[in-house]
């Protein structure tokens, strides 16, 4: 075996561990990486999907196959899920 | 070289053991720290794989000959352009290929989630890298890439003649990008069985990534048809071979997934279906890598050979019965959260289409494991052919066109009277005006199932049109926006609905296309010599002359000998083109070199030649008969090994090929076999396939709102650290 592949697979093998053993040195940085952050961004993606389905149910209603009493009864729906969502993503942002 | 590769999956395979017991640890534990060392054992072994598959690549490119896989695969004679594509023409070297696919794919995933579905991404995290565990140890202790010979031969063995197609470059990566990107959601649905959170969060993480892949092994799928149409010499594009079939499952399975996921985003419903069609389709992916691998059923497109069997059926076995018993574990939590409202609405048509989908699979799947399965219970092996496919495939087809054009006119949860009145009126009167104007055109009547296709087309067409105009009309009128400007921003804004229409629209044109290049097809196969005349479907074919080019290969194959003939072609009368196919041969890897029969007896491939309109196409293919050249070329062989010192013997060879043996069947050539195929509307499959991969791109692109609220996010959160700083 050479020794520039040797160096190679020690070069390779300090990344590797670097890249792998980097949150553990970083212990308790990592555990307080808040998991609300997470919980926030599953809720903004909630509320991005919420917003989609309000918008796809008013194109619905302009391209005719939605009756405009479906798609009041509909929309009223989605809105308060989403006002849910909202709400939720407000009491994340009071516990910081 | 090779140490450095060898170490690298060496170092690949720890990242997997490691990061699949950390990332585990981490889930049980709740200790974060565990799971992001797992979610970086990811990015670990994306850098480990590609330190191995660069040196890979770098041996071929250089024909580094002391690879064992170089030297069976490639050849100093063989072009650049497809020294690059040899690896994955072998077995080591594809599955290096699907795993650092793997790898890839599930960085960009564990990224993009890094702050999201806490819970699921540890158990995904560790699925995917035992995927990546299983495949770096078979190419540690099975198949390695990075075998050595202790004695490298001054050449190699060349890549397969038949692969030497540009969309080849392309086909295999393509398909495994495929199969990899489906690894994504197929863990993904793993981990939050795990988890316990079944709801639609998994899905919409993994929704591109099944997008993706479907759209990815979708272009896979056509570039293998458009290869095998130009290449293999039989005239088709799709054989129903077992290899063929082996990539079109999952891609049935993942349509219907694709499909279902936005019930269970809206409505709450089909959990248990769609965690089964995502786990069958991860199931289908392997299945498919495992066929076309093995060389267990035969096929025109089996390239490898099978040492990996047993591996493969226990990972496929694990899989399915793990994921049974998921599915089984949690059916308290994949209860739907609502019922169907009534039959008339998008849900009850998704979920047709989704029974038609998996029916077709199910009814491809039979006919491919059929020799199989009939040899273990008969014990002699018999195989079905494409009548037998098609007799389930069309009306299945046919089925889903319909629900393809009736599905985005139907309201979710309830459709009124009044509203399918108003939205089916047009497109239903386009099906009926294509259905009568085809009654008239001559033999189109006596094709019931090609009429029917046609006509539903029409009304697909007249369903995209429609949606098309009446949201770009509600914009106009909402915004005042030119219509041009109107339609634009509707799709740019709703570009999962109208990219979704289009790939719709793509899809029956292919269907078009194929029913009609099915159903009108003329077919011949004629001897002739130069100066007959064939007549083909109202075309008139001469044989005008033979060719013969010597280490002139004009499509860049590397082939030494391309025997051929140019044909003149004319319709009414009227000369219409004139095609040059041809036959092309290559050096042997067997015969003694310094022979002329060392340079021509190679697998020889077909060169077809097409003249392609949007019409039809018509298709020839030549092979010459041998017979008598080999005569000549024996005389040739003969001399030269008696008179010719050896280190002389290759040149004279080939100048005994150039000079003599190739002008002399351009002067005096055999009858040749021809095979002339006229077909109508083939143009369109490849156009279909273009417009749904436009369409495909168009809902894979992000939405210019949502990347910016992510923009403006990630600005809040620099703003808040940077507050917090100070």
């Amino acid at each position: 075996m050479d020794a520039l592949a040797l160096l190679a697979i020690f070069a390779l093998l300090l990344v590797v561990a670097w890249i792998v053993a980097s949150p553990l040195r970083r212990g308790a940085a990592v555990r307080a990486a808040s998991r609300e952050e997470a919980e926030r961004q599953d809720l903004e993606a909630a509320r991005d999907a919420k917003y989609r389905e309000i918008r796809d149910a008013e194109l619905d209603r302009q391209t005719g196959k939605l009756s405009e009493a479906d798609w009041r009864a509909l929309d009223r729906q989605l809105r308060a899920e989403a006002v849910e969502i909202l709400r939720r993503l407000d009491e994340l942002d009071g516990l910081e | 070289m090779a140490t450095v590769g060898r170490a690298a999956l060496l170092i690949a395979l720890l990242i997997c053991a490691y990061g699949v017991v950390a990332a585990i640890y981490g889930a049980l534990t709740g200790r974060r720290e565990w799971v992001e060392s797992a979610r970086r054992s990811v990015y670990a072994l994306a850098v480990a794989l590609t330190v191995a598959f660069g040196v890979l690549e770098l041996a071929f490119l250089r024909s580094d000959f002391s690879f064992a896989v170089v030297a069976g695969h490639s050849s100093t004679t063989t072009p650049t352009f497809y020294k690059a594509s040899a690896m994955w023409s072998s077995q080591e070297g594809s599955l290096l290929l699907w795993v650092w696919l793997l790898s890839l794919w599930a960085s960009l995933v564990v990224f993009l989630t890094r702050r999201r579905m806490r819970e699921v991404v540890p158990w995904a995290t560790a699925v995917l890298l035992g995927y990546g565990a299983f495949f770096t140890a078979l190419l540690v202790f099975a198949v390695s890439p990075f075998e050595t010979l202790a004695q490298p031969p001054a050449d190699g063995s060349g890549l397969n003649p038949l692969l030497r197609h540009p969309a080849m470059m392309i086909h295999p990566p393509m398909l495994y990008s495929g199969y990899t990107l489906f690894a994504i959601p197929f863990a993904f649905a793993v981990g939050a069985l795990v988890a316990r959170r079944v709801d639609a969060e998994w899905i919409r993480s993994t929704r591109r990534f099944a997008l993706a892949a479907w759209l990815v092994l979708g272009v896979g799928i056509v570039l293998g048809a458009r290869w095998s149409y130009n290449e293999l010499g039989w005239g088709g594009y799709w054989a129903w071979d077992a290899v063929e079939n082996a990539s079109l499952m999952p891609w049935l399975t993942g349509t219907a997934f694709i499909h279902s996921v936005m019930i269970q985003e809206k409505r709450g419903m089909l959990k248990i279906w769609n965690v089964s069609l995502v786990l069958a389709t991860g199931i289908l992916c392997v299945l498919g890598t495992f066929l076309v691998r093995s060389g267990i059923l035969d096929s025109i497109h089996a390239f490898g050979a099978s040492t990996l069997g047993v591996p493969f059926v226990v990972l496929i076995a694990g899989m399915s019965l793990g994921s049974i018993a998921l599915v089984v574990w949690r059916r308290d939590l994949l209860r739907s959260e609502h019922r169907l409202d009534s039959l008339l609405s998008r849900e009850a048509m998704f979920l047709l289409n989704n029974l038609v989908l998996v029916a077709l699979c199910f009814v491809v799947f039979w006919g491919t494991f059929f020799p199989l399965i009939s040899e273990a219970v008969t014990g002699e092996e018999t195989s079905v052919g494409p009548p037998w496919f098609a007799r389930y495939t069309v009306p299945l087809a046919l089925v889903l066109v319909a629900l393809s054009g009736i599905g985005p006119l139907i309201a979710w949860r309830r459709a009124t009277a009044v509203n399918l009145r108003r939205t089916f009126a047009f497109p239903l009167a386009c099906g009926v005006v294509a259905l009568v104007a085809l009654l008239f055109v001559p033999g189109v009547p006596q094709k019931p199932l090609a009429l029917s296709m046609f006509a539903l087309g029409a009304f697909v067409a007249g369903t995209v049109g429609q949606e098309l105009w009446r949201g770009a009309r509600a914009r106009r009128t909402t915004t005042g926006e030119p219509l041009p400007v109107a339609l634009t921003s509707l799709v740019r804004r709703n570009r999962r609905r109208y990219g979704g229409y289009l790939v719709h629209l793509g899809i029956v044109v292919m269907f078009v296309g194929v029913a009609a290049s099915s159903a009108f097809q003329t077919a011949q196969d004629r001897r002739l010599s130069p100066g007959d005349t064939a007549r083909v479907d109202g075309y008139e074919v001469r044989y005008v002359r033979a060719t013969a080019e010597v280490g002139n290969d004009p499509s860049g194959t590397g082939a030494m000998l391309s025997l051929g003939a140019v044909l003149d072609v004319s319709k009414d009368g009227r000369h219409v083109a004139t095609l040059r196919p041809a036959r092309s041969f290559y050096p042997s890897n067997r015969t003694a070199s310094g022979s002329v029969e060392w340079l021509i007896a190679g697998e020889p491939t077909s060169e077809v030649a097409v003249r392609s309109t949007l019409l039809s196409d018509f298709w020839t293919a030549v092979s010459p008969d041998m017979r008598e050249l080999q005569e000549v070329i024996d005389q040739a062989d003969e001399a030269v090994a008696a008179d010719i010192p050896a280190e002389q013997q290759p040149m004279v060879a080939f100048r005994l090929l150039r000079d003599v043996i190739a002008p002399n069947y351009v002067e005096d050539p055999p009858p040749a076999m021809f095979r002339m195929i006229a077909s109508p509307l083939v143009a369109w499959i490849w156009i279909g396939s273009l417009i749904a991969i436009g369409g495909g791109l168009i809902a894979l692109w992000p939405a210019p709102d949502a990347a910016r609220r992510r923009a403006t996010a990630t600005l809040r959160a620099r703003v808040a650290q940077d507050l917090g700083r100070a």
